[in-house]
């Protein structure tokens, strides 16, 4: 049914009651059934493939960061940068998210190093987002929960435009920071970081003030933006693909199910792209099981595929829907798309597809 | 599974039914537990839910001494019941464990 409404996505009002209400807080979720065995060999962790693409990437940031400096002042610089500011700021969103799992390395501490510098190039507040994705994989687009639906309805274009170099974000971001830096948070970051944790999130909001102080005055005193393009900046320049996956993840899709089936997207992607996003294109698969390391994600993909919808064949195609989709929200906020389950597949809480698929 | 003995002990399980580095969820004495064969092939016992969102431990990922919620990382040494990582915060309740002939045993008195 369509609906003109302006969906409210606070965390503390009328809908967070109304989620608690409908059950959807902390609830159990559909789960295709894999053998314990097998799922243990999925969750086993490895040093092995994070510190190879970990190298790779730092490699891959040295070479293009040393590139641009070396050609700064000119137009060679322009492709330098464009690497730099990719690995910089959008490769560092899978790798924060990947690391703040804990799945990315068996080793906790180095987990820990790669959680702290990539939260840092990625804009986001380390301890405060651990929080809020926890929330974020406990009730997944369930509205009046979930402060990581990128995509409300209905949908702002101008918001999600401006925030395909990241101005969103890192607005948000400096004024959150400001804030925690000053030793206070919002009621609604109340709702899901805990008293006992606040004090890191006002210790880490002082450091990044003290770097990004560091960063500036570095450019003021060498008359040059040079020291900016390495740090700060290219959250921004680079952040477009980061912008890219984040938002194919689950836009447009339905919200208020208990079935990562019909809120998230499994996209295939080139080795490429899964290199830079850490696999995190298997997006149904990794709610489901979030404690499978990237790196068996494909072979997880194997294991559940005949219980998931069919996979989109790109980021091409899924955004063939997702754009559409968005511009149907702005005119019409009840409309989503949704997900068909194989012949195969078990639905899950029948009641909850019914209401989805009449809606 | 047995009821609960006047000492407080009840069987849980056999040992062979867990293997090394593992946990499965065991109900016995009308309530449910987490049971663990640590590498060292001792065996240790805990209630079955994460204290963060009530995931069930006995899906989660045995390391060493450490139990890991398969929802959101929250770790645990499940020897102890520390809480190690967050955002598991609120340390979990243990029950001692033996072994006799064969039959894993707990105590929940």
């Amino acid at each position: 049914m369509a609906t003109t409404e302006k969906t409210d996505y606070s965390l503390i009002g009328p809908n967070a009651q109304r989620a608690a209400e409908q059950g959807l807080v902390a609830a159990e979720w559909y789960h295709p059934e894999v053998a314990r065995k097998r799922m243990k060999e999925l969750m086993r962790r490895s040093d092995g493939p994070a510190a190879r693409d970990t190298a790779l990437w730092l490699a891959l940031l040295v070479v293009s960061g040393v590139g641009g400096g070396l050609f700064w002042g000119t137009w060679l610089t322009v492709p330098f940068f464009i690497v730099y500011g990719v690995l910089y700021g959008s490769a560092t969103d899978s790798r924060w998210h990947e690391s703040g799992h804990g799945t990315a390395f068996k080793t906790s501490w180095v987990n820990d190093v790669l959680y702290q510098v990539a939260s840092f190039m990625n804009i986001k507040e380390p301890t405060f987002w651990r929080w809020s994705h926890a929330r974020h994989h406990t009730d997944t687009i369930i509205v009046g929960r979930d402060r990581e639906i990128a995509a409300m309805r209905p949908p702002d274009a101008a918001k999600l435009l401006i925030n395909v170099v990241g101005l969103r974000d890192a607005w948000d971001t400096a004024i959150s920071v400001a804030r925690h830096a000053a030793g206070r948070l919002t009621e609604e970051e109340k709702t899901f970081i805990p008293e006992g944790e606040r004090f890191r999130v006002y210790r880490e909001a002082r450091a990044w003030v003290a770097i990004y102080a560091l960063v500036v005055a570095a450019a003021i005193v060498l008359h040059s933006f040079l020291p900016l393009m390495y740090v700060g900046l290219p959250s921004l320049y680079g952040r477009w693909l980061a912008t890219l996956f984040g938002l194919s993840q689950h836009a447009g899709l339905a919200e208020n199910v208990l079935d990562h089936r019909l809120n998230a997207r499994t996209i295939r992607m080139n080795p490429v792209l899964r290199f830079l996003y850490w696999n995190m294109n298997y997006h149904v698969e990794h709610h489901m099981f979030p404690m499978v390391p990237y790196h068996a994600l494909p072979a997880l993909h194997a294991e559940v595929a005949a219980e998931l919808p069919t996979p989109y064949p790109s980021l091409w195609a899924a955004y063939r829907e997702i754009v559409p989709t968005l511009l149907r929200q702005m005119r019409e906020p009840g409309y989503y798309v949704r997900r068909e389950l194989p012949p195969t597949a078990q639905p899950f809480r029948p009641e909850m597809h019914n209401a989805v698929f009449e809606a | 599974m047995s009821g609960t003995g006047a000492d407080g002990w009840v069987e849980a399980c056999a040992v062979d039914d867990i293997e090394t580095e593992d946990v499965i969820e065991v109900q016995c004495a009308g309530r449910t537990f987490a049971v663990y064969r640590s590498p060292q092939d001792t065996f240790h016992a805990t209630d079955p839910l994460c204290t963060h969102e009530r995931a069930s431990l006995a899906d989660g990922l045995v390391q060493g001494d450490i139990i890991e919620c398969p929802k959101h990382n929250g770790r645990f040494n499940y020897k102890t019941g520390e809480a190690t990582r967050p955002p598991a915060r609120e340390n979990l309740c243990i029950y001692p464990a033996r072994v006799e002939g064969g039959r894993v045993f707990i105590c929940v008195g």
